[in-house]
């Protein structure tokens, strides 16, 4: 035994070990179970709790949902079906309310003759969308969302074709003055007057210009007001016009926040500052109300398109933050880098600043866009038909289906779900893709 | 002298230094608010010198070049590059920037764009070439640099020295006439600091006029026509590279060689 250290020591390896299996504990479900569900006691005791909970919610909603009725005309026949099927005292779930109004909650009060023009705008809506969501889509398709708005105004609020061809009439003003400007003028003001020029047309011209050439050439489709809009219908209209200029005018916003000249640096945070401090019904209640005291009377400034500005402007200065945020985690050197090659202010900002600062705040500005989306069921307190209180209400109210309570929130409350987590996994989508492209 | 960064010899047969000047610096004065960081700079600097300023931290080494295509604003006197003063004038700035590349510590490429459009960014839209020509040009200076294979890569996939050589390339794909660097090699390993000096060199050795701010005083002995030490914001020394290693005049400079070249 004296030679044991020598031994132990000195050591060659002659027969590699076999890879063994972990033991059971430490394996599969069981490893699973005692990591995550009994790590403790603590743990153990919520385990516990949270199991009889999740039995509790399960034995008061499995039935209902389990004695689910498809088929009703009102709310007494549900009952009917219901109590024949399982017994006096039993509960289900009448989603035949959801069966005979699904067309209500989609287009509120839209003629139904004219469905096929919504449906054809939401289709086309996707068309657009392709391009701007997906690298794979032809470049070409841009053109078409190009034309997107005007097209979905057209088909939506129908009218004289004329009025949609006035409007982009104002944007090739806009184009024309920026180019006959730019040469001799510069940048700046060309830009003012490439911004003044379409706002004046469409303010003062278009619609004279517009009843002028429909009394010539009567061209169009039967108008339907705003009034006739609610529902799913209501909340994508200004969910997505508001989505759509939101980021445009937000990162605008938050450039000037930064910006060296004080008086575009002082409008800036004013404006954030105050749509923020406000609560977006105030902003609402202003559109609807106050704004008819200051415009000219008999000035007929359409609801919707009030909602719109406000929803945009509020949902603008949040994306501003957002976007502010990205900008301040941007290196300095990468700054100094593109102003050391002689890149100007504006291609700075476009070709290095903006694509890196937004892609650093896209899970904040997809959170606004949201946020944003959910907040148009708020234009119930301007007199609009939203698809989560007005419809509801309305189909709450009427005298087949008096006595549903759950069914017509939970169908709405179900598509806003679908369409926010449809967002969120788009911008984890985006968020992986570019990771990846950088790595 | 520990320096084995550069072993070659060094072709001179294109370095000459021209009469023309390239950048006159006359009395010029800095500062951070209260912080008088430089003053009274006094400065010619000639068609294919080949410059490296050192001084010891905070000497204000780096704010000097930075003034030199206005990344920092100077308060006091004149800078003429190319005979364009720096003014506020943002036409002067754009003149003097497209015609003074810079390198700097850090690289500062661009992180979501690929090797290759990180090179012809700046051609294609400040210069308005053609994006097949600048392609073209981004590759010819790539292979300068030894790493064309990389030019479909993102600048987080290579190495601290490739990145070097690639935000040199960068610079180059602008044909500048004069180059700054800014510690090109102090966030580099050990031995990716040869490869971005043995790019310097060449480029030296082509007959750019250069200004650096670096501590490799190999590369000084090798390469510089000239040395400028800074100390507290002012010239303290300047002189041919020979002399001043090996007889340095002031105290100050004495004391900083020593420093850096003592173990």
């Amino acid at each position: 035994m004296s030679g044991l250290h020598a031994d132990s020591t000195r050591f060659v390896r002659d027969t590699m070990l076999a890879e063994q299996e972990p033991p059971l504990t430490e394996r599969g479900a069981v490893k699973w179970a005692r990591e995550n569900l009994f790590s403790g006691p603590l743990n153990t005791f919520l385990t516990v709790v949270g199991v009889f909970a999740l039995y509790l919610i399960l034995k008061g909603l499995g039935p209902w949902l389990l004695h689910s009725v498809w088929f009703a005309n009102s709310a007494a026949e549900c009952r009917e079906t219901v109590a024949a099927d399982f017994g006096p005292g039993a509960t289900g779930a009448c989603w035949g309310v959801v069966r005979e109004r699904w067309a209500q909650y989609f287009y509120g009060f839209y003629p139904s003759e004219a469905y096929w023009r919504v449906n054809l705008a939401f289709v086309l809506l996707f068309v657009a969308l392709a391009p701007i969501l997906f690298a794979g889509v032809p470049r070409k398709v841009l053109w078409f969302t190009a034309f997107y708005p005007v097209t979905a105004l057209f088909l939506l609020w129908g009218g004289s074709i004329w009025v949609p061809v006035v409007i982009m009439a104002g944007i090739a003003f806009g184009w024309v003055a920026f180019r006959l400007l730019g040469p001799f003028a510069g940048a700046l003001i060309a830009a003012i007057a490439a911004g003044l020029v379409p706002v004046l047309w469409w303010l003062i011209l278009a619609a004279p210009v517009a009843h002028l050439i429909e009394g010539w050439i009567p061209l169009g489709i039967e108008a339907i007001p705003s009034a006739k809009f609610g529902g799913f219908l209501l909340s994508f209209t200004i969910g997505v016009t508001g989505i759509a200029f939101s980021l445009p005018l937000g990162i605008v916003l938050a450039l000037g926040r930064q910006s060296d000249m004080p008086l575009v640096k002082m409008l800036s945070v004013g404006f954030i500052e105050f749509i923020r401090g406000v609560p977006l019904i105030t902003l609402l209640f202003t559109a609807s109300l106050l704004l008819n005291y200051f415009l000219p009377p008999g000035t007929n400034f359409d609801i919707i398109l009030r909602v719109i500005i406000m929803v945009t402007l509020f949902s603008a200065a949040y994306i501003a933050e957002v976007i502010r945020g990205g900008l301040a985690a941007l290196p300095r050197g990468q700054y100094e880098a593109a102003d050391a090659l002689g890149l100007d202010y504006w291609k700075a900002q476009q070709l290095i600043i903006m694509p890196q600062a937004l892609k650093i705040s896209i899970p904040g500005i997809v959170s606004s866009f949201i946020g944003l989306f959910k907040d148009t069921t708020l234009v119930i307190f301007v007199g609009l038909l939203d698809p989560l209180k007005g419809i509801t209400d309305a189909i709450r109210g009427s005298f087949e289906w008096k006595g549903v309570y759950w069914e017509p929130f939970i169908f709405p409350g179900l598509i806003f779900f679908l369409i926010c987590f449809g967002m969120s996994r788009y911008s984890m989508y985006l968020e992986n893709k570019l990771k990846r492209g950088q790595r | 002298m520990s320096e084995p960064a550069v072993d070659r010899t060094i072709d001179r047969s294109h370095m000459h230094v021209s009469d023309e000047v390239a950048i006159q610096i006359t009395g010029m004065n800095k500062w951070y608010g209260a912080f008088h960081v430089l003053r009274d700079i006094n400065m010619t600097v000639n068609r294919g010198e080949r410059i490296v300023i050192c001084g010891p931290s905070g000497s204000g080494k780096s704010t000097l070049i930075r003034c030199i295509n206005r990344l920092e604003e100077h308060q006091k006197g004149q800078i003429i590059v190319d005979g364009t003063e720096l003014t506020s004038d943002l036409k002067n700035i754009d003149k003097v920037r497209s015609e003074v590349g810079m390198v700097f510590q850090h690289f500062n490429l661009f992180p979501h764009l690929t090797i290759l459009e990180n090179c012809t960014l700046a051609p294609i839209w400040v210069r308005k070439e053609p994006r097949k020509e600048a392609e073209e040009t981004a590759m010819h200076y790539l292979e300068k640099v030894k790493i064309p294979e990389q030019a479909g890569k993102y600048p987080g996939q290579l190495s601290g020295g490739q990145q070097q050589r690639v935000a040199i390339a960068r610079s180059l794909c602008m044909k500048p006439r004069i180059m700054l660097f800014d510690e090109p090699t102090s966030a580099l390993d050990p031995e990716m600091i040869k490869e971005v000096l043995d790019t310097m060199i060449e480029l030296a050795e082509e007959g750019m006029t250069m200004l650096c701010v670096t501590h490799e005083m190999g590369f000084a002995q090798a390469v510089a026509n000239r040395v400028v030490f800074m100390d507290q914001g002012q010239i303290v020394e300047q002189n041919e590279p020979t002399e001043f290693f090996n007889n340095p005049q002031s105290d100050r400079t004495q004391l900083f060689l020593s420093q850096i070249l003592g173990h």
